[in-house]
């Protein structure tokens, strides 16, 4: 009797004590494009743990986390704004909020998701806990014509700096009054393709396709306006042709500079973040789409466009210079550090996995079966400016 | 109008328009950064334009020439099924 008693207390146990607790400092999410689905993964273990579907048009899809790193926001392509629990894998709400998405952000306070649209172009803020529509700002830059939205990122103050494309601005929307968001235009130049801020939440950076240069506005210093950096660095000479636009987010800052994609040239661009200048540039293999420092900057390591879509190369800040150059596998999309970087994980959509390399020796450590990967996103993103 | 491409290349055709073509217009075709390319929008569009835009790119926009990657009947030939409705 006192057997079966101590067994049933155990159960009862067992029973209260519910899922098992845990953090989310070591997950992640793989957006799987052609299928609609998204992957969620452990780091530490290197291992997938739920797959979820039903999101939509994934192509381009981005995330972004709450602060407690709980909960990812995931933009669809199509418009879809998907809520999803990363401990209890499952869908928590989801919206259609637009025509044709681009990605989002999240504000500093982690109150407020904001969405950049493509059709129709502007942005739209949403309440983080219901996505509930809180209010809209279309990007309309002369009557009757509006842009699309490129470059969305949050900096301080729940304000949200992006450009648009025809529209060829920057402006700074300042959701401090969420229901009533007041915006600021600059003038930035010739059809900026995306944007970042800095690691500081200081400076706003759009890359300019229709001229060579990059728009910069300082965060602290509105009244300043936008100003050119690296005008003319492609010398004149002819552009090479660009089978894919460069993504700014996730660039790279280390030891005082910044490394930049070129556009149209097969090169990694580096700036004195102190003066703006280019202090120099990197040839690479391939026209350079994600130019991503290992968390700890020694690091920054370099995809490429269709056709060089199968190539990384990696460049030691120090040297200056390419180290390694590998083929990891085809359709490299996208990739992501683990959160003190000793590993970086690598979409191979052509492949239909995701690579684990070790930085420090450059082998592959792991590999997980996904249909079509795209991006990858960690749930670090939630604790950093401008992801 | 040139032979169509054998069964094989033209899966890599369909598998570059979606893929590579839908960094900008979107997997779906239905636009992103470039213009939708759906039978609808393309409908009133003369063809031969269209295969000179995919075969020379258009200068003045992010549109890049693809002549390096495929002939221009090739280019025809996603023309066609570009406004007939893209396979999958």
């Amino acid at each position: 009797m006192r057997l079966i008693l101590s067994f049933l207390f155990a159960l009862l146990l067992t029973a209260c004590a519910g899922p098992q607790v845990r953090g989310t400092g070591d997950l992640g999410l793989v957006i799987e494009r052609a299928s609609g689905q998204v992957t969620l993964v452990d780091t530490s273990t290197r291992q997938p743990y739920a797959r979820i579907g039903g999101l939509g048009d994934l192509s381009h899809a981005s995330a972004v986390y709450s602060r407690d790193g709980r909960y990812a926001f995931v933009f669809g392509r199509d418009g879809g704004l998907t809520k999803i629990d990363m401990l209890e894998a499952r869908i928590v709400k989801r919206v259609m909020q637009s025509g044709n998405a681009i990605g989002g952000s999240i504000s500093q306070d982690g109150k407020i998701v904001v969405a950049q649209n493509y059709t129709p172009g502007g942005i739209k803020a949403f309440d983080a806990a219901t996505l509930e529509l809180l209010s809209e700002v279309p990007a309309e830059y002369a009557p009757g014509k509006f842009s699309k939205v490129v470059g969305l990122a949050d900096s301080s103050g729940n304000k949200f700096a992006y450009a648009l494309f025809e529209g060829g601005e920057i402006r700074v929307t300042d959701f401090s009054n969420p229901k009533q968001p007041t915006t600021q235009r600059f003038p930035a130049g010739l059809q900026p393709y995306d944007g970042l801020v800095t690691p500081d939440g200081r400076y706003f950076l759009a890359g300019l396709f229709g001229e060579d240069g990059v728009a910069m506005l300082d965060l602290w210093q509105l009244e300043k306006g936008a100003r050119k950096i690296l005008e003319n660095y492609g010398r004149g000479q002819e552009k090479l042709p660009v089978f894919k636009m460069p993504h700014l987010r996730g660039w790279s800052v280390a030891q005082g500079k910044a490394y930049l994609p070129a556009i149209g040239r097969h090169e990694v661009l580096v700036v004195d973040v102190a003066t703006w200048k280019e202090v120099g540039r990197i040839p690479v293999r391939g026209q350079p789409v994600f130019v991503m420092a290992r968390p700890d900057g020694r690091q920054v390591w370099v995809n490429f466009a269709f056709p060089d879509n199968g190539k990384i190369d990696v460049i030691d800040t120090l040297a200056g210079k390419v180290v390694h150059a590998f083929e990891p596998g085809k359709g490299i999309l996208h990739m992501e550090f683990t959160p003190r970087g000793e590993n970086v994980w690598l979409s191979a959509r052509d492949d239909n996995k995701v690579l684990i390399y070790d930085t420090t020796t450059f082998t592959r450590v792991g590999e997980i079966a996904a249909d079509n990967p795209s991006g990858i996103f960690f749930t670090t993103r939630a604790a950093r400016i401008g992801f | 109008m040139a032979a169509e491409p054998d069964a094989a290349r033209q899966m890599e055709l369909v598998r570059l328009v979606r893929q590579d073509c839908g960094s900008c217009h979107g997997m779906t075709l239905q636009g992103g950064l470039g213009p939708a390319l759906l039978p609808d929008s393309l409908h009133d569009k003369p063809a031969e334009g269209l295969v000179a835009t995919i075969y020379y790119g258009r200068p003045g926009t992010p549109m890049p020439p693809w002549k390096q990657f495929m002939s221009e009947a090739e280019a025809g030939w996603i023309v066609q099924k570009l406004m007939s409705g893209f396979p999958n």
